[in-house]
């Protein structure tokens, strides 16, 4: 069992239900906070989000939620984005305009459809094989191969070299990236199965 | 590659789960909670819980049900029936869902699927379609296939995705219980009509019909069943297995 619980960043967009039992299931412990103060002292955390960048990224800024994940994360807390929470962590998004993010991360959010071939259905929806092409310490190389679950119409576009790994699509698609302490999961590792549990226990476990 | 779903469908009323379940070394196989649990480990792409019960008492049991067995489900969970509102949506999401699949509430107020997208995303928005084959074309039916709407299930569908739904689940009444296979025509035409994930349901009575289904329609995303699963006749996964070798991608 981790020392450190995880927090999870509420910010009213997400399932936090499915990430506090992925948690359980690995014998951590989480907990699910709103409060800046608490989110600016955690030692690891999981900022999750589903839906639009502009609203969700509206709503991390003024509950001053944004900042404080950015506080934590500048003095060496742990932090995992998973999904539209990994496209946060990006420097901005071109979904309904072109939005700001918490520029944690260096690239930018674009539609899928700029990248790939005409043809593939949008949003990318199931069960797709990661390809590693950086190990890090939640995603290592034996995971080539294996399938976790997508749902998304945007993704990132890494400018510098913390691709950490891809999903092919008609073309290669950001899955996952990761710089120092900081990760981000484009796919759902809490509903990805087996594959997706043995990385949240990856995280729990730093 | 993205591959191609396998999704059993649990139809829970009064706490249990309906039709046919049969598993052996398996006990209390028909609470909700074991059996949602026993297919998430099990090799289940999704699940799909779907609450016939029509008492305000069934549903509360429902919601209750679904929080224990969200719990124990690590792979993707559609919640549907009797979803009429946006609190409805509320209500099924804070219990655990990630998709919530609406059908006659969608033909009532069809209203309710912008909505539902704009507040919480396409992605968690499932329009689910019970048609039937009426003259050239297909009807859309209402009330678990009781009512014929008189809405064509082409224009139904395409409407639907205009408003934000990201899945449709076509289900077809004519071969739904039949177990002669999935509707391969109906299939066809709405894979051409949307550009969202298509999910199959009705007619698979045999391991065979979803290779058949992926094969003839190969723009389908998914095949739904409930008994030939519950009744272990068809075993997810010596099912994809046989995909496997029949070269349609499938997570093993």
């Amino acid at each position: 069992m981790s020392a450190v619980p995880v927090t999870i960043v509420d910010y009213g967009v997400g399932n936090l239900f499915s990430l506090a039992s992925a948690l359980d299931a690995v014998g951590g412990s989480s907990v699910v906070s709103r409060d800046p103060d608490a989110i600016a002292r955690a030692g690891k955390l999981i900022l999750p989000g589903v839906g639009a960048f502009g609203d969700a990224a509206d709503k991390l800024r003024d509950t001053g939620l944004g900042d404080a994940v950015k506080y934590a994360a500048g003095r060496g807390a742990y932090l995992l984005g998973i999904c539209l929470g990994m496209q946060l962590l990006f420097d901005r998004s071109f979904e309904f305009g072109e939005h700001p993010g918490l520029g944690l991360l260096r690239g930018d959010i674009v539609p899928i459809a700029d990248d790939i071939p005409d043809g593939y259905k949008i949003p990318h929806i199931g069960w797709n094989s990661l390809s590693i092409s950086k190990p890090n310490r939640l995603l290592d190389g034996s995971l080539s191969g294996q399938y976790v679950y997508f749902v998304h119409s945007y993704h990132a576009r890494v400018a510098d070299d913390s691709l950490a790994a891809v999903t092919e699509y008609g073309a290669p698609l950001t899955a996952a990236a990761a710089h120092e302490n900081v990760f981000g999961c484009q796919f759902h590792p809490e509903k990805s199965g087996r594959v997706g549990i043995s990385i949240i226990d990856a995280y729990n476990k730093l | 590659m993205i591959t191609k779903r396998i999704i059993p469908c649990m139809d829970v009323k009064d706490g249990r789960v309906v039709k046919g379940v049969n598993f052996e070394n398996l006990r209390d196989v028909d609470s909700p909670v074991r059996l949602g649990s026993y297919y998430s480990e099990c090799g289940a792409d999704e699940l799909v819980f779907y609450d016939i019960t029509a008492s305000a008492e069934g549903r509360r049991l429902f919601s209750d049900i679904l929080v224990d067995a969200a719990k124990n489900i690590h792979i993707p969970l559609t919640v549907g029936g009797g979803i009429s509102s946006l609190s409805d949506f509320e209500r099924v999401l804070g219990c655990g869902a990630d998709k919530v699949s609406v059908n006659s509430g969608a033909i009532r107020t069809p209203s309710i699927i912008g909505e539902a997208a704009r507040m919480y995303g396409s992605q968690c928005v499932v329009l689910s379609v019970d048609a039937k084959r009426v003259g050239d074309g297909w009807r859309v039916f209402a009330r678990g296939g009781r009512d014929d709407t008189g809405l064509d299930l082409i224009e139904w569908v395409r409407r639907g995705v205009g408003d934000g739904a990201g899945e449709i689940v076509v289900n077809s009444i004519d071969t739904d219980g039949v177990r002669g296979g999935f509707d391969i025509p109906m299939l066809t035409a709405v894979c051409a009509a949307v550009n969202v994930p298509v999910i199959a349901s009705g007619g698979a009575g045999c391991a065979e019909h979803f290779l058949e289904l992926f094969r003839r329609v190969p723009t389908v995303d998914a095949g739904l069943a409930a008994s030939i699963f519950h009744s272990g006749e068809v075993k997810i996964h010596d099912l994809k297995n046989q995909m496997a070798r029949a070269s349609i991608p499938a997570r093993i």
